[in-house]
């Protein structure tokens, strides 16, 4: 059983007055929905991309920004790969979007076969930039990132790091600090972020380099504590943790949380898309999200994000060259 | 303990206020008609209304009304599947499969109305024992599921499927092929460890040039889904099935409607149906609280244990009482304890949890080990709903079961053209793709003939629900390893666990060789 667009049947009755209403009171717009949106979710339910995409859908539905429901659904097989078929597939582009991970990246250089082409993805808008710490058991008896490489280092490939799926953020992370700092860590690829942080907080895993919003629930609780940020400068929210720029490292990362149309998307549709995730981003309950969970970055749309694209394309195709995913 | 109690009256005591209470009513209505309908399950239910508890919210100025409506719509839904399980033989859910094994006989037997009285008490006393389980250790509960890594998970897996092994009747060859079919049905898709995609046959235009265009292969790139396969093998090939056996000159049950026949069916289920009822409340409720599993995995499993610990297994799939109880006591039970990993957890042990998780964090709440300390006003209410919401979903669907047994009062040539449209109309509103519609009548084809050649079909149904569970959580294992299968068996929990698994799988070799044994013995003296 998944959540499906059989959802998009119930969403019409149900949503019929909410519908009405902001039917009624939008302006005239070269491009509206005439039909429920589909709303692909690049991983599967309950993780960080999972959440966001549900209380974007909330914050269209309760504000009435659209016309037509979003409809969630999650595709997560194969890092993304059944995801980006679906929208190269779409039979619709004008009523298909997307929200990504940095697997939107990822996956089409390590599956050429997929003959997807990110470049061909309509770019709607980057709602946030989510950031990576690194987190270890409150039993682990670490507090420091030094005593992290001196444990992890004695222990070898006994050192667990769990991540969500294989040669995706979490792995390019675990692969640096392998590389730079001389380590064996052995990565364990999961399903779901959840499920990384559950089995960390339950020691079946020595570490994980989860996002805030996905280890928040055993941070507060005491069970996990993190060692170093993955960013350039420090979290507001963890101001105590260092970043590994200041540990000597030369490495951060990013993950992008961007809503992107389906290849094909008309011109008109793009700028209606654009414009109502500007709308969300600018909602207060949005704002508040990306605060309360770490979040970072800017609204980014158009030409803009096709070029941070570009960019980020050619620094994944480095990361993974240099890990030897990819030839 | 004080503290308990005195909590849990407060929850109560807020969940029967008026708007909670209507909330609750309305919820379990909703959720059992939505359960009932071939297709469309709680996670559908649950997921359509999500939006409006914004509007519940905005209303009552808290998370809890919300949250008590949806749990509201679940627990409805566990009642609802097995209502069109037992009456027309399509399950109503993924979490009702296991009900058609026996509720579907007992309708044909003309014992429908034992069939559907059975299932609403033993999903309450499932929903029951759970609830007073959540209520007592939910926090001690929540460090046993941190304690289930990938070894354990996975000895998990291994043991529901040497239970089913003794399912299909004595025949173990055919059993252990069946469970193949279903295996090899839930590879396909891609490969959640390194993201290579499998079985999806590629481009047609590679093999046969001829057939370009014709077949669109794409659909098998997000794998067999479950119940595709369940609707195929439980509606057509079921309907096919009795067509063949009756050559249509059977009608349905005649079952009277009267009241005085449900309390004779409670006298029949206090008789025949506690057994399964126990085990299923139990098991099903340690399953639920796994993260990975719910409560279709739950209601399979208790199935299987209640088979086998069964006096009489050979009458399982037959119309056995406790066949229909310990699935249903077992996927409500389930259901509450899913609730367990995502509230303390913050990780959904179904999919209809990971929607009431989004709409946690929608409504401002941190699902976590803080959350029983930090938020009692919403924590306490919702619990105090469970009971509530199970006790009006009892009494609704006792107060409709006249109405699903005159459903039944159709001649079969009317219900058997009503199954196929259910069927084909179910499939595709669940995932509105033609492609799953033809799968699911091929699948029905396929299950047919399987059924003539005497191949037991819930094995493979069995397997193409816990597959995608437990071959992930084998590769995890052996990676944390390095392919050492070891891991399996010294770990203290996973360990007894893979080794009693192991028993039971071998169990029939072992009486094989035995009546083997015996029968020698018994002829040698007669030469």
């Amino acid at each position: 059983m998944k959540l499906t667009r059989r959802i998009a049947l119930g969403l019409v009755f149900a949503s019929g007055m909410a519908a009405s209403v902001a039917a009624t009171t939008s302006p005239a717009l070269a491009f509206e929905p005439t039909k429920p949106i589909d709303f692909v979710i690049m991983a599967g339910k309950g993780g960080g991309a999972d959440k966001m995409a549900r209380l974007m859908q909330a914050i269209v539905e309760e504000e009435k920004l659209a016309s037509k429901p979003l409809v969630p659904t999650n595709k997560s097989g194969g890092s993304g790969a059944e995801a980006l078929v679906h929208m190269k597939g779409a039979g619709d582009p004008d009523h298909t979007i997307m929200v990504t991970l940095n697997s939107f990246f990822t996956t089409p250089l390590r599956q050429p076969g997929l003959e997807v082409d990110i470049m061909k993805f309509a770019p709607v808008g980057r709602m946030a930039e989510d950031t990576f710490l690194l987190w270890v058991h409150k039993d682990s008896g670490i507090t420091t990132f030094e005593q992290f490489l001196e444990k992890a280092k004695a222990d070898g490939n006994k050192w667990v790091m769990g991540g969500t799926g294989k040669n995706s953020e979490d792995n390019i992370i675990t692969d640096y600090l392998n590389n730079t700092y001389g380590l064996d860590i052995k990565y364990i690829p999961y399903k779901g972020g959840g499920a990384v942080a559950k089995d960390l907080a339950g020691q079946q895993i020595t570490s994980s380099v989860n996002n805030p919003s996905e280890a928040l629930g055993f941070y507060e609780s005491g069970d996990v504590i993190p060692l170093v940020a993955f960013t350039d400068e420090r979290l507001p929210m963890f101001k105590d943790v260092p970043t590994l720029k200041e540990k000597g490292g030369d490495f951060s990362y990013f993950m992008q949380r961007a809503v992107v149309g389906a290849p094909g998307m008309s011109d008109d549709a793009q700028k209606y898309y654009t414009g109502l995730f500007d709308k969300v981003f600018k909602s207060a309950k949005w704002q508040d999200y990306k605060s309360k969970k770490s979040l970072m970055g800017d609204f980014m749309a158009g030409g803009d994000l096709k070029s941070y694209w570009e960019t980020q394309k050619a620094r994944h195709e480095t990361i993974l060259k240099a890990s030897g995913a990819i030839k | 303990m004080i503290e308990i109690v005195s909590a849990l009256g407060d929850g109560v005591w807020q969940a029967l206020q008026p708007i909670n209470l209507a909330l609750a009513f309305i919820g379990v209505v909703v959720g059992l008609f939505v359960g009932a309908m071939p297709g469309l399950g709680s996670v559908n239910g649950v997921a359509i209304l999500l939006p409006f508890t914004f509007v519940i919210q905005k209303y009552t100025g808290t998370a809890t009304s919300p949250m008590i409506f949806l749990a509201a719509i679940y627990y409805g839904a566990m009642y609802g599947g097995a209502i069109s399980s037992i009456t027309l033989g399509i399950p109503g859910a993924s979490t009702a499969v296991a009900t058609t094994f026996d509720g579907r006989p007992l309708a044909l037997k003309g014992k429908a109305d034992q069939a559907l009285v059975a299932a609403a008490v033993a999903s309450f006393v499932g929903g029951t024992v759970a609830n007073l389980l959540f209520t007592g250790f939910a926090p001690a509960l929540a460090s046993v599921a941190l304690d289930f890594g990938n070894p354990e998970i996975f000895a998990l897996m291994l043991l529901a499927f040497a239970t089913f092994v003794g399912l299909g009747g004595d025949d173990i060859p055919k059993t252990i092929f069946s469970i193949c079919i279903g295996l090899v049905l839930a590879t396909v898709g891609f490969d959640i460890i390194s993201g290579e995609p499998r079985l999806q046959f590629g481009d047609p235009l590679d093999l046969f040039p001829a057939t370009a265009g014709l077949i669109d292969t794409t659909g098998f790139s997000h794998g067999i889904r479950f119940l595709v396969l369940a609707i195929g093998v439980y509606g057509i090939g079921e309907m096919m099935w009795t067509i063949n056996s009756s050559r249509g000159k059977i009608t349905m049950t005649e079952t009277t409607i009267t009241y005085d026949r449900i309390r004779l069916a409670l006298i029949e289920y206090r008789k025949k149906a506690w057994k399964g009822t126990i085990i299923g409340s139990a098991l099903g409720f340690f399953v639920g609280i796994l993260p990975a599993a719910g409560a279709t995995p739950g209601s399979l499993m208790s199935y299987g244990v209640a088979k086998m610990t069964s006096r009489n297994p050979e009458n399982y799939g037959k119309g056995e009482l406790d066949g229909v109880a310990a699935p249903e006591a077992a996927n409500n039970s389930a259901s509450t304890g899913a609730m367990l990993p995502m509230m303390t957890l913050g990780i959904p042990g179904s999919p209809t949890t990971a929607v009431l998780l989004a709409g946690m964090v929608i409504w401002g709440l941190q699902p976590g080990p803080r959350l029983f300390v930090d938020q009692p006003d919403f924590v306490w209410p919702l619990i105090g709903s469970f009971y509530v919401s199970n006790l009006i979903a009892l009494l609704v669907n006792l107060a409709f079961i006249p109405i699903f047994l005159w459903m039944l009062r159709m001649p079969f040539t009317i219900l058997a053209p009503l199954i196929f449209v259910l069927s084909v109309v179910g499939t595709f509103a669940a995932y509105q793709n033609l492609f799953d519609v033809w799968l699911m009548v091929l699948f029905g084809l396929g299950a047919f003939l399987l059924r003539i050649l005497d191949y037991p079909l819930a094995p493979a149904v069995l397997a193409i629900v816990l597959g995608p569970i437990a071959e992930p959580k084998l590769r995890q294992s052996l990676l944390l390893s390095d392919g050492d299968p070891s891991i399996f068996f010294t770990r203290p929990i996973a360990g007894p666990i893979t080794v009693i698994a192991i028993i039971l799988i071998l169990l029939p070799l072992f009486k094989i060789i035995w009546t083997k044994v015996k029968s020698t013995r018994a002829e040698t003296p007669a030469q």
